[in-house]
């Protein structure tokens, strides 16, 4: 579903990812892990489109196609999707609205008719069943005033009404409590299916109690340093990243 | 040698420019239509007096540096007639907004225009028409307040009103009554044949004690002809007393649009103003609300959307009297093509007025890199229990925004409009009328497709 090759990319004429590979094939969970710094939350971001960010070399296939010659919004109508760790706010539109405009835009790309106001009300009120939450956040301004833990459910009912076939978690330097790590990971759990892939992206390992990834990639100085199964986060987590890092930033 | 301040020839210029209003007020008093109760007829020449002493005002002038109303001063502006209300009878609907049930008192040129109005469901002792007629028939009801407010501090364009007060509205609410629906003044410009005209349109408020009502007070004009309207409304809210009032400005381009808004305040009344403008080429408006009673609140919002060479210049002061009162101030601009925005934002808290609360934010938005916008706060402050912030944002739309929108699938322009949204619906959310809400939520969508972005 997803391949990346040779990633190199970065910002102000700094380079921050230094030839990332990753293969992600659908069904699967891949958590990215790696110290402050590493460049994780870039990755995401170059996933995503971001403006700010240049890409000087690789290529990145989605579901087969060149995913950077695609703008922000058709990468996402074509089923990516971020979850940002610092969502923004958007004063004056009510969370239900946005999704509304956001569905819309995903529907009239796939050349389905538009949801009108009602209809849209009721596929809200079925995902909300779904992952148990209740309506408290849908008539809200988007992220206006909402509490870290807030903005992050916020994030992942717009992923549960989107429906993405990726979906990339940008946990990366979380001051979440610990609710909210299980709310995440519970939506990991709730939504993997064998047509949709996650890449959780984390500092910490403990959102990693919640859920178990197919694999585990250790982020470092730009470049993937290091691939494992779950038994590579437990040993980060007991011997901390100094022992993969060293030999990755002196390279 | 003594040295002499010469006046610049622009500033005499504009005060030579008064002249021509000094010989219009000097036609205008020989008219017999035009009589009033001496005490006003001599307000009206103190004001006409102050008027040509103070002529229009320069950019040099403090309160004036961003608003250039030269191209005013030199358009000779008739003072405009009465037109026959039944040209315009069939039209009349589409220019109140809101619509429903509303009580409305229609008033073309500035002359109340009975034959347009609906104000006959009223509850009992309930005023909602002319002044004129107040003047003749309940003078004690207008005397204690009508020119008391508007024209001190040397406002020249108040000061005009003034002087050619002749009609316009007024509503009155006796004590503890409610008046459930909305009651809409409808301010109309019709083209005078001939000549450019500038009316003078005057409303006053009068809320009496623990009364509670909604005013809304529009402008708008029956073609794009140019014209100037130079309006003053005077609101007095009584103890305990509560008032919603909505101002719409949708004048058509060609026009300018000056007004003066006054209000006074008893204790622990609440007073609210939503002031949307969409219209005119140049727009200045002045607020001035006064918290003069002990526990009262005060809200004053705006939204502004201009775009082409649209001008709006908007110069609040919430003056705290008081102690223990409230007020917010919530403005927000979205200016495109050349369009240019001013809001001068000034909370005065006077000795004594402890305890008070005082909030302003002013977000601009510049939909184009020609567009401005100038946003300038001053807090004046003699008391020293007192919380009063500010805060104000410029700029064109948010990169990180737009991002996130479209990160969710919406297309660039799909973001924008939708970011532009936001700017007017935060304003549209506060207000408390559905039926209204819903049409000012129309002509703001309107506004955005026109503007060529999906809304």
């Amino acid at each position: 579903m997803l391949e990346v090759k040779n990633l190199h990319a970065g910002i102000d004429g700094t380079e921050i990812l230094k030839g990332v590979d990753l293969s992600v094939k659908a069904g699967e969970v891949h958590a990215i892990m790696g110290p402050n710094g590493s460049g994780k939350s870039t990755f995401a971001q170059v996933l995503a489109g971001h403006p700010a960010y240049e890409v000087t070399e690789g290529s990145v296939a989605f579901d087969g196609a060149d995913l950077l010659e695609m703008e922000t919004d058709e990468r996402a109508r074509a089923g990516l999707f971020l979850a940002f760790q610092y969502p923004v706010a958007i004063r004056g539109i009510t969370n239900a609205y946005f999704l509304q405009s956001a569905i819309n835009a995903a529907r009239k790309e796939r050349g389905l008719e538009e949801l009108d106001t009602l209809e849209f009300a009721e596929l809200l009120e079925e995902k909300l069943e779904a992952i148990g939450w209740d309506d408290s956040l849908i008539h809200r301004a988007v992220n206006d005033g909402f509490s870290g833990g807030e903005k992050k459910r916020n994030e992942i009912l717009q992923l549960a009404v989107l429906e993405p076939r990726l979906a990339i978690l940008d946990e990366t330097d979380s001051g979440l409590d610990i609710d909210a790590v299980k709310a995440v990971a519970d939506a990991v759990n709730k939504f993997r299916s064998p047509d949709r892939a996650f890449v959780v992206i984390t500092h910490y390992e403990r959102i990693l109690n919640y859920f178990t990834p197919d694999r585990v990639h250790v982020l470092a100085g730009g470049r993937v340093v290091m691939s494992g199964d779950m038994q590579l986060a437990l040993d980060l987590e007991a011997r901390g990243y100094d022992w993969v890092t060293n030999g990755a930033t002196v390279a | 040698m003594t040295e002499v301040e010469r006046p610049t020839p622009v500033a005499a210029e504009m005060k030579a420019a008064a002249s021509l209003y000094v010989d219009a007020f000097e036609r205008f008093v020989g008219n017999g239509a035009a009589s009033v109760p001496n005490w006003l007829r001599d307000r009206q020449r103190q004001a006409i007096n102050e008027f040509a002493e103070l002529g229009f005002p320069t950019t040099r002038q403090e309160g004036w540096r961003f608003t250039d109303v030269k191209a005013i001063a030199r358009a000779d502006f008739a003072l405009a007639p009465a037109v026959d209300a039944s040209t315009i009878a069939s039209s009349v609907r589409q220019y109140v907004v809101g619509g429903g049930n509303q009580h409305v008192a229609v008033f073309v040129n500035g002359y109340f225009a009975p034959s347009l109005s609906s104000v006959d469901r009223l509850p009992a002792g309930v005023r909602l028409g002319s002044l004129r007629e107040a003047l003749d028939d309940n003078v004690e009801l207008v005397k204690p307040h009508l020119a008391q407010l508007a024209e001190t501090g040397g406002h020249p364009f108040a000061t005009l009103n003034t002087a050619f007060l002749h009609d316009g509205a007024l509503v009155y609410v006796p004590e503890r009554t409610v008046v459930e629906q909305p009651m809409h003044l409808l301010f109309l410009s019709a083209p005078v044949s001939g000549s450019t005209a500038v009316s003078h349109p005057r409303a006053l408020v009068v809320v009496e004690p623990g009364a509670q009502a909604s005013v809304i007070e529009s402008y708008a004009a029956t073609d794009s002809h140019q014209y100037w309207t130079n309006a003053v409304t005077e609101v007095v809210v009584g103890q305990n007393a509560k008032l919603d009032t909505y101002r719409i400005q949708r004048e058509s381009t060609a026009a300018y649009h000056t007004a003066t808004t006054r209000s006074v305040q008893a204790r622990d009344s609440v007073f609210s103003l939503i002031a949307f403008t969409f219209g005119s080429q140049l727009s200045r408006h002045d607020i001035h609300a006064v918290l003069d009673g002990e526990g009262s609140e005060c809200t004053i919002d705006g939204l502004s959307m201009l775009r082409e060479r649209q001008h709006s210049d908007y110069h609040t002061v919430l003056e705290h009297a008081q102690p223990h009162c409230n007020s917010w101030e919530y403005f927000n601009g979205v200016f495109d093509g050349r369009s240019r925005g001013v809001f001068n934002g000034r909370i005065i808290v006077r000795p004594g007025a402890q305890k008070t609360d005082s909030k302003q934010t002013n977000n601009n938005l510049l939909l184009s890199q020609h567009a401005r916008a100038d946003s300038q706060p001053q807090l004046e402050i003699y008391a020293d229990d007192v919380r009063c912030t500010h805060g104000a944002t410029l700029g064109p739309m948010d990169d990180d925004h737009l991002f996130y929108l479209q990160s969710r699938g919406l297309s660039r322009a799909e973001a924008r409009a939708l970011l532009t949204y936001g700017f007017g619906s935060e304003i549209l959310n506060a207000v408390k009328i559905d039926t209204l809400r819903t049409d000012l939520d129309r002509l703001v969508r309107a506004r955005l497709a026109e503007d060529g972005s999906p809304s």
